[in-house]
């Protein structure tokens, strides 16, 4: 094989005189086929969902009004928005903090040679492969105020159930577990694949100069993790605020709006109360707080990254 | 070894085993849950004194799981290979050829990458109800291939950029291949383990979808797994021994998967984190 392709190199380089005159051709119809879908069903919407940002349309009606910046002006103004946004900021933040340090200790341990580590790991990762509507539910068993888990221990220490999913201060929180514990496999897999990647001999000199397993962590582990930090912030940032399936299963954005994301908030103004125009304008707000929560991410920890 | 390390080990290799039963106990609970009879109320922490399987044939004919199952197939499959095709055959150009156009459009479909699907969600819904495409296989297919595509096309061209030698190709050429020709037989091939990578990232997450399922797919016939099983979950709240039985039914396909191909399914969905 690598004799037949020496061969033609040569027989390549020969003729390349005569093939450098020729501009390459774009062979633009080999994406055409992907343009036209990409187009069709992201771009065009999206751009035609700020488009009915500025109208009242209600999402089945032929015929609406525009509105100019009505939906925009009554959006900031409305106290739902600002709960649905700290929610989303909640998940978004949440997720990713507590994904990042317990996904990092984990990957930590399953770097030392232990037994049976690979047993460990499946269990962590097992649930990335699960929908996440589906965690929703099987947590769900565990929260539920009827025949839950959780009732079931309080029960038996003969303490009160508690509905902790009706309980606008926790379920949020809850489902930042959830999200959680459904994705650290993700963070810990990064983290490990980075902590093999550092040669060894750093440690080994930084032992011989003394440095405890705290100062070693700080000043080599950590500076050389940067990239895969990077990596992990930025995803579970861009994960943590489209949350979506896991809200619609463990609490629908109940009681009432609060713990509602944006995500579902959206769905909520589209389907239950015939508000397009104004679901429109959440979206394209969503799309704004992402676009610049995640490129703040990904510059800010770039940095970081040359510096190291 | 020394005595503390010894130590150091133990205590290591009790912290995993802690952590694995941890990480265990929701799906104990799951199993325990849906194994109990109708009448059992025991605590979900306590085994089923009689395992009972009536709740996953009551489930199965109850939520129509053999219809989503087919339905959640059909989509993932063919979404699948329309992204393996169509993706690989455009990152090609955009790889080798770096003329303007081809930046440009490479550029392009980066930065679609950064927009949340669902925020194109109300107008998209439009859009599918005037093609006449609402409850039909296309829209979800359709849905699923442009979510994906661009990710599909960054992790093509940057394999084809790092490791297809172009020689090959040039020298395909002299022989008087044509672009197609020497895509699919020589280029393609080649792809093998990005293609496996992304083979395993678009199932994973096409089976699992269930924000485009829920909108363009209402008509019950045309249900995929997690639609359905969001249905019964809604109609059957208090029955938590038949949904328990019902998401473990339809997890169960990909976990068999999973156990069986974990190395292939780690490193592909690690290939995907690297879009950030």
């Amino acid at each position: 094989m690598s004799e037949l392709v020496a061969r033609r190199k040569v027989a390549v380089a020969k003729k390349a005189p005569k093939r450098k005159e020729k501009k390459p051709s774009s062979l633009w119809w080999m994406y055409t086929p992907s343009l036209v879908i990409v187009f069709l069903f992201i771009l065009y919407p999206f751009l035609n969902g700020i488009q009915l940002s500025f109208t009242n349309w209600n999402g089945f009606s032929q015929s609406y009004d525009w509105v100019g910046i009505d939906q925009y002006k009554r959006m900031f103004t409305d106290p739902t928005t600002w709960l649905v946004v700290k929610n989303t900021l909640l998940y978004g933040m949440g997720s990713t903090i507590l994904q990042n340090i317990i996904g990092l200790l984990y990957a930590l341990l399953l770097n030392q040679s232990i037994r049976m580590k690979a047993i460990t790991r499946t269990v962590i990762y097992l649930p990335v492969i699960i929908s996440p509507l589906i965690m929703g539910y099987i947590w769900y068993f565990f929260f539920a105020y009827q025949g839950g888990a959780l009732n079931d221990v309080l029960l038996f220490l003969g303490l009160d159930k508690i509905n902790a999913l009706a309980n606008p201060e926790w379920n949020t929180w809850i489902i930042v577990f959830v999200n959680t514990y459904q994705y650290v496999g993700v963070a810990m897999i990064i983290y490990l694949a980075g902590l093999q990647s550092i040669s060894k001999d750093y440690y080994e000199a930084a032992q011989i100069d003394g440095a405890s397993s705290l100062q070693q962590f700080k000043n080599i582990t950590l500076p050389l993790l940067m990239p895969s930090i990077t990596i992990n912030m930025v995803l579970n940032i861009i994960g943590g605020l489209k949350l979506f399936d896991v809200i619609i299963a463990l609490t629908g954005g109940g009681p009432g709006n609060a713990s509602q994301s944006m995500s579902t908030f959206m769905y909520d103004l589209y389907f239950k109360r015939q508000d397009a125009g104004y679901a429109a304008t959440q979206g394209v707000f969503m799309a704004v707080i992402i676009l610049i929560l995640s490129l703040a991410a990904l510059v800010y920890f770039r940095r970081k990254e040359v510096e190291a | 070894m020394t005595y503390t390390d010894k130590k150091k080990k133990r205590l290591f290799a009790g912290l995993a085993i802690f952590i694995t039963l941890v990480h265990i106990i929701p799906f104990y609970i799951l199993i325990t849950t849906a194994l109990k009879a109708k009448g059992d109320f025991s605590s979900k922490w306590v085994f089923p004194k009689q395992i009972s399987f009536e709740n996953f044939s009551e489930a199965w004919k109850l939520t129509n799981l053999g219809n989503s199952f087919i339905n959640s197939a059909i989509i993932t499959l063919f979404s699948a290979v329309l992204l393996i095709v169509l993706g690989s055959m455009a990152a090609y150009p955009l790889a080798r050829r770096q003329t303007k156009l081809n930046k440009f459009f490479y550029f392009l479909f980066i930065a679609i990458m950064i927009i949340p699907p669902l925020t194109a969600l109300v107008p998209l819904y439009n859009l599918v109800v005037d093609f006449g495409m609402m409850n039909t296989y296309e829209v979800a297919i359709f849905n699923n291939v442009a979510a994906f595509m661009p990710l599909t096309i960054f992790l093509y061209a940057g394999f084809i950029r790092s490791t297809i030698p172009k020689e090959l190709e040039e020298a395909a050429k002299i022989d008087g291949a044509s672009t197609l020709g020497i895509f699919f037989r020589i280029v393609f091939p080649l792809l093998k383990p990005i293609t496996a990578s992304i083979l395993i990232i678009s199932c994973v997450y096409i089976w699992n979808d269930y924000q485009f399922a829920i909108f363009f797919l209402q008509d019950s016939a045309m249900h995929t797994l997690t639609v359905s099983l969001a249905n019964f979950f809604g109609a059957n709240q208090n029955k938590l021994n038949l949904v328990a039985a019902a998401a473990l039914m339809s997890m169960l396909p990909m976990t068999i998967l999973f156990l069986f191909l974990q190395k292939y399914f780690i490193k592909g969905l690690s290939a995907g984190s690297v879009k950030g």
